[in-house]
């Protein structure tokens, strides 16, 4: 027999027997925990790692000694002397008539699915041995299938419910983790769904399209709305001038859609990789993110010394900025109303870039890669939009790819990525320095901002200082520093918008204070981002480490060897200011590198009342935003009183 | 705020008194979520009382007041049949569609109604007087097949039984309206 043990005289621990081997593990360990420690991977399907833990697939059952029945081992707490059983004739054929069971109302068509290939259930068929059904290739309970309407009305989130096995991850992850709750449990057995309240489309609720649903999703009910074919479309037209950006987190997540491991930065290859697909350009959202720090980090200085409105609060999560605009608009004004880098970078590739090139901004096809779903959201948003009557109207952003999406495209194109050759960005938007690569991790725009925010104001250079206490994956991460000039800063920085709630309520209550505040949407910021590969329940399982904390090293492994390090010394970025800009804050960039927000109803039975508006700023306007916003839904019908 | 609830301003007063009721004893206004969540059935039920059913303003309103998601409030108003988020009739007709019930023509006697009074099961007649709703056991086996009308239990039913039963609320209200 073989045993595994970690310290015998624990008392916070228990001696358990799986499968026969003796195993102890600590008192607060289910027994799917435990049997992991021992090696024994049992299946799981609604399971997921600190997020979903409800027992209701039942996939995971075990037999324990002395008791009655089979238990599912997630949610099932370890104790003393406990003898389990994880693999016995009965359990594997309860676990596969669970599954068909699973099966019998799910379409089955993987062939045209979007996750062919990286479905869980698909998967489980596999590893439960379904293909070596005595039947042959049918499987038995055919009945009647789910017959639900699809939701693809959001600029971001496609929802197809007859997909969904109602594990409750996306559920969860909403509504525990990003705190919200646009999605729920409608209605009750055959007929229950996962949808929002009222049959609502995910467009019309409160969903800030952050697509953390999607990243848990274990089949293809939840998935990014698809823009690759308008991409390959405008790669094929001679007349398109296609640019395209990667933001800073794609080098260290894209490997993994590859086969490597999380953790694998991947950088070098991606240039050469759009290149073979056929953009004309080849750009770094890194850049954006550098001139995103001047401006925003000039923004501040300037909020500081003229008494404007403090805390201000980053803007480049759009996930976060929607959030905010639906359920605190009183912070709206908090908001700093410099654009995204994704958005900076749309407006100069149709403006600088079109003019120092005599290219004409009409037939520029700006594409950009994101970890993101809600930046397809973003770059619909009215104020990134040209609007023109001769020209029709032109997006800053034409269309943006998650990390998915390239990934796609480059296996659809047959590019063998792990073998390109090493190639740079284009210039002269397509060098950015350590700090806006780094923006793709919690704490990197801030850090970047307080680098430049220092050696503007005091003229030292702000090496010393490490920030360190700003990096980690903490929900809630503070600093003091004290910069010359400028006298103390309190700052925060906050992933995850639960973690962000939880803040904005202290605020509110006087009990936090601070006069710079970082809030990135996604749990890790970008790397953790809902547009990133996926990982499954299984993997994130059979890792100790966090995948996020492997792409940070990734990411800081990309940023490491850059010769530049804070964003005011990037030579471009000097440039565009010489050239184009002027001056952070000027009038010019104040017209391309700015924005400006709008409050959003946070039920769609909440209507527009014109009379309460309050303008104190220009910058601040709040129009009634549905005539050409996605994410507003209608306004709502008046209520009728019962006859 | 330039955005608010489209609701009736009756109907907000109502629902506030409701809450403040609960709210000293059950907890209501205590930040723990599982408390909140544990008095809504309770306070959902009163609100139903109140107003008749819980549309989308109810309950987006209720959602505002009690800082939980509105699709979790819908979730709870879909799973249990004892709400209703579409105007009900004046008296609303619960067949049993337990299995005694079932086996003994319950199905006969919903389609009698349905017949009868020009509706499907789940809708509610123009006069706004009947709603027809099958419903799950009521516990009464012994009965079958058994219905209820408001507060009121007929059982051991046939389809002949029904147009007595419509009459038996139909010509009251007649004779209260002329």
């Amino acid at each position: 027999m073989e045993k595994s043990v970690t310290n015998d005289t624990d008392t916070d621990t228990v001696l358990v027997t799986i499968d026969g081997q003796e195993t102890r593990v600590p008192v607060t360990f289910t027994v799917l925990e435990a049997a992991r420690q021992a090696g024994i991977m049992i299946p799981t399907l609604c399971y997921l790692k600190g997020i979903n833990q409800i027992g209701s697939c039942r996939i995971c059952l075990v037999e324990i000694e002395n008791m009655r029945g089979l238990h599912p081992a997630c949610i099932h707490p370890v104790n003393e002397g406990m003898a389990v059983k994880t693999n016995t004739p009965f359990i594997r054929e309860t676990r596969k008539t669970i599954l068909e069971l699973i099966l019998s109302d799910h379409p089955q068509k993987c062939l045209s699915c979007q996750r062919n290939d990286s479905c869980e259930l698909q998967a489980l068929t596999k590893q439960l041995g379904l293909e070596t059904h005595p039947d042959g290739d049918t499987l038995p309970f055919a009945g009647e299938t789910s017959d639900f309407t699809l939701d693809l009305a959001s600029p971001a989130i496609e929802r197809l419910a007859d997909k969904c096995i109602k594990c409750r991850r996306c559920v969860s992850v909403c509504k525990n983790i990003q705190q919200i709750g646009a999605l729920g449990v409608n209605e009750r057995g055959f007929n229950s769904v996962i949808a929002p309240a009222f049959g609502r489309s995910l467009d019309e609720v409160e969903c800030i399209t952050c697509g953390q649903c999607i990243n848990v999703c274990p089949v293809g009910a939840l998935r990014e709305k698809d823009e690759i074919a308008n991409v390959w479309q405008a790669i094929a037209d001679p007349r398109k001038h296609v640019v395209i950006q990667v933001a800073p987190s794609v080098r260290a997540t894209l490997g993994e859609e590859f086969g490597l491991a999380p953790g694998t930065p991947v950088g070098k290859f991606i240039p050469a990789a759009l290149r073979r697909l056929g953009v004309d350009k080849v750009f770094d959202t890194s850049f954006a993110a550098d001139l995103t720090v001047m401006e925003e980090g000039h923004e501040f200085i300037d909020r500081l010394q003229n008494g404007g409105n403090l805390p201000m609060i980053t803007s480049c999560s759009p996930g976060w900025v929607k959030y905010c605009e639906h359920h605190y608009p009183e912070f709206i004004s908090h908001l700093s109303t410099a654009k995204s880098p994704q958005q900076m970078f749309g407006a100069l590739a149709k403006t600088y870039y079109a003019e120092t090139n005599g290219i004409d901004p009409n037939t520029i096809y700006s594409v950009s890669v994101m970890p993101c779903t809600a930046k397809k959201f973003e770059r619909q948003r009215s104020d990134h939009i040209y609007f023109s009557e001769t020209d029709g109207d032109r997006f800053d952003v034409d269309a943006v790819l998650t990390v998915r999406e390239l990934a796609r495209m480059i296996k659809q194109a047959g590019i063998d990525f792990l073998r390109l050759p090493e190639q740079p960005f284009d210039a002269p938007m397509g060098m950015g320095s350590k700090a806006g690569v780094n923006f793709g991790a919690t704490g990197g725009v801030m850090e970047a901002a307080l680098r430049t925010i220092y050696e503007t104001t005091s003229g030292q250079s702000a090496d010393p200082i490490e920030f360190l206490s700003l990096r980690g994956l903490e929900g809630v991460r503070e600093a003091h520093v004290d910069i010359p000039g400028l006298g103390g800063v309190d700052v925060a920085v906050v992933h995850g918008i639960g973690n962000a709630r939880q803040l904005l309520e202290k605020i509110k209550s006087g009990e936090a204070d601070y006069q710079f505040i970082e809030i990135m949407a996604c749990p890790g910021g970008c790397i953790g981002g809902g547009g990133q590969p996926l990982v499954s329940g299984p993997q994130r399982m059979s890792s100790d480490e966090d995948y996020r904390t492997m792409r940070v090293h990734a990411l800081f492994a990309e940023s490491q060897d850059l010769p530049l390090h804070k964003s005011h010394d990037n030579p471009d970025i000097k440039r565009i200011y010489e050239q184009y800009l002027e001056h952070p804050l000027s009038e010019k960039s104040h017209h391309l590198l700015h924005t400006h927000y709008q409050e959003r109803p946070q039920y769609a039975a909440q209507k527009w009342i014109p009379g309460l508006t309050e303008t104190e700023d220009e910058d601040f306007i709040v129009v009634p935003p549905w005539q050409h916003e996605p994410g507003m839904g209608e306004p709502a019908q008046p209520s009728h009183p019962v006859p | 705020m330039p955005y608010e609830i489209d609701i009736d301003p009756a109907w907000g007063a109502a629902i506030d008194r409701i809450i403040a009721a609960g709210a000293p004893e059950q907890g209501l206004l205590n930040e723990n979520c599982l408390q909140r969540s544990s008095s809504l059935i309770q306070i959902l039920e009163q609100t139903q009382k109140e107003i008749g059913y819980l549309p989308e303003n109810v309950q987006a309103y209720l959602a505002n007041k009690l800082h939980i998601p509105l699709s979790e409030i819908y979730g709870v108003t879909t799973f249990y049949a004892l709400f209703n988020t579409e105007p009900v009739g004046k008296h609303t007709i619960s067949v049993c569609m337990g299995t005694a019930c079932y086996v003994k023509g319950a199905g006969e006697i919903v389609a009698e109604f349905e017949r009868r009074l020009n509706i499907e099961a789940g809708q509610t007649t123009l006069d706004g007087l009947f709603t027809l709703e099958p419903c799950r056991c009521l516990g009464a086996c012994g009965l079958a097949p058994v219905l209820t009308i408001g507060d009121q239990v007929y059982g051991r039913l046939t389809p002949a039984d029904v147009p007595d039963l419509i009459e038996k609320y139909y010509l009251p209200t007649k004779g209260e309206s002329t």
